[in-house]
């Protein structure tokens, strides 16, 4: 299913549901604080696939967040559920 | 319950394999499903193994999540204290248990504490390997290596022999990738081909880890990517059991030498693959949770091959 990336303005926040990150993909001005927030029932590890980030266990209702500094697009994922992925894309 | 044997003890085969599952009505309904056996619903109350005249039983528990408080059970001490309860009524006494991870829910000092006091209380030798419910402290796994890590390599991986059958422990929780699944990695499966050297083909292997050791569904990362590197270092063996947990519900498959199977889960039951929008814990209604926690006791029986795993749940006599 093709998602349409949200735009910066729209959201920074990704809600971890189901075992899913949305918005899968995310695009944000440099500078922006992003939110991570847990609400399924089990806990979840949000790391970046480049080591650039990496959140606590993250329990039901835990968020965490990030600030990117640098352009580029930044693919996470799920440490303890790896077929859980999302892209943030930063741009200037 | 399940056997895995015919009526007069007889080896089976495949096709004699699942309908025997079927037959073996009492505990668990089998069907088959893309050639995997697929439990659809427990049938009353699970009988008690009945009691080997040579050999030894040994008995599996698994994802106990102690620190669990949601909807889907907000009592998984009181459910883990049931389940060694029902250990410890066994008419025959299990030589020891062994568990296949997530013993508790955040890996945090106190969940560790109240797992062993519960568990420990029971008596019984316990082999554990960790889920990937217990290597999230602060220090990424330190906190289970240093309660269970004694005389294990790597991540807690291990082998011990009794009573002539060769038991490994393995890994596959630690540095999953990206878009994986569960993962054993170069180190362990080195070791592993090593460790097995020294085993004659002839001598029952069973092997247990937290994430299963076949495909069961993918989608939702019930699998592990270098298993088949693992099974192929154990072809050569008569007799292999695959013990797993994880998935929180009874599934098995018989390939070749090779029976999988998989517990179910003493804390909270999960959704059947693809039945619900994620893996997530599952609220069933009030009186049917019992029905779907449990644990698995496996008989050794001196003479024969197989091994004899029977499924019991928390609801079961």
């Amino acid at each position: 299913m093709a998602q349409t990336p949200l735009r910066g303005a729209d959201a920074t926040r990704v809600k971890i549901e189901n075992f899913t990150f949305t918005p899968t993909a995310l695009t944000v001005k440099v500078g922006t604080v992003v939110t991570f927030e847990n609400d399924d029932d089990i806990p979840h590890i949000v790391v970046a696939s480049d080591g650039s980030f990496r959140s606590k266990a993250l329990d039901t209702g835990d968020g965490y967040t990030f600030t990117f500094t640098k352009s580029g697009d930044f693919p996470y994922f799920c440490a303890l559920h790896p077929h859980m992925q999302g892209t943030i894309t930063v741009i200037p | 319950m399940t056997h895995h044997r015919g009526s007069n003890g007889e080896p089976v085969d495949r096709r004699h394999a699942l309908e025997c599952m079927i037959w073996a009505g009492t505990g668990v309904l089998w069907t088959v499903s893309g050639g995997v056996p697929v439990s659809l619903g427990l049938l009353g109350e699970a009988k008690a193994a009945e009691a080997p005249s040579a050999g030894f039983t040994f008995l599996q528990i698994s994802d106990s999540h102690i620190g669990f408080d949601k909807a889907a059970n907000p009592h998984a001490v009181d459910t883990l204290k049931e389940a060694i309860g029902k250990v410890q009524a066994l008419p025959e006494k299990p030589s020891f248990l062994i568990h296949t991870g997530d013993i508790t829910h955040l890996s945090t000092a106190s969940q560790f504490d109240t797992a062993a006091q519960i568990i420990g209380g029971a008596g019984f030798d316990v082999h554990y390997v960790p889920g990937e419910h217990d290597i999230i402290d602060e220090n990424n796994g330190r906190a289970y290596l240093e309660r269970y890590g004694a005389g294990a390599r790597g991540a807690g991986w291990y082998s011990f022999d009794q009573n002539g059958v060769h038991f490994v422990g393995l890994v596959n929780v630690v540095n999953l990738k990206a878009g994986g699944l569960g993962n054993l990695g170069a180190d362990q499966l080195a070791w592993l081909a090593d460790d097995l050297k020294a085993v004659s083909a002839s001598t029952p292997v069973v092997v247990f880890a937290h994430i299963p050791l076949w495909a069961i569904y993918p989608e939702w990362g019930w699998g592990t990517d270098d298993a088949a590197q693992a099974l192929a270092l154990l072809k050569r063996f008569g007799s292999v059991t695959v013990l797993n947990g994880h998935i929180h519900q009874i599934m098995q498959k018989v390939e070749g030498n090779v029976t999988f199977h998989t517990a179910l889960s003493t804390a909270f039951p999960q959704p059947a693959p693809g039945t619900a929008p994620s893996p997530g814990p599952m609220t069933v209604p009030p009186g049917q949770l019992r029905n779907l926690l449990g644990i698995t006791n496996v008989a050794v029986e001196r003479g024969r091959e197989e091994l004899a795993i029977i499924d019991s749940t928390l609801a079961g006599s």
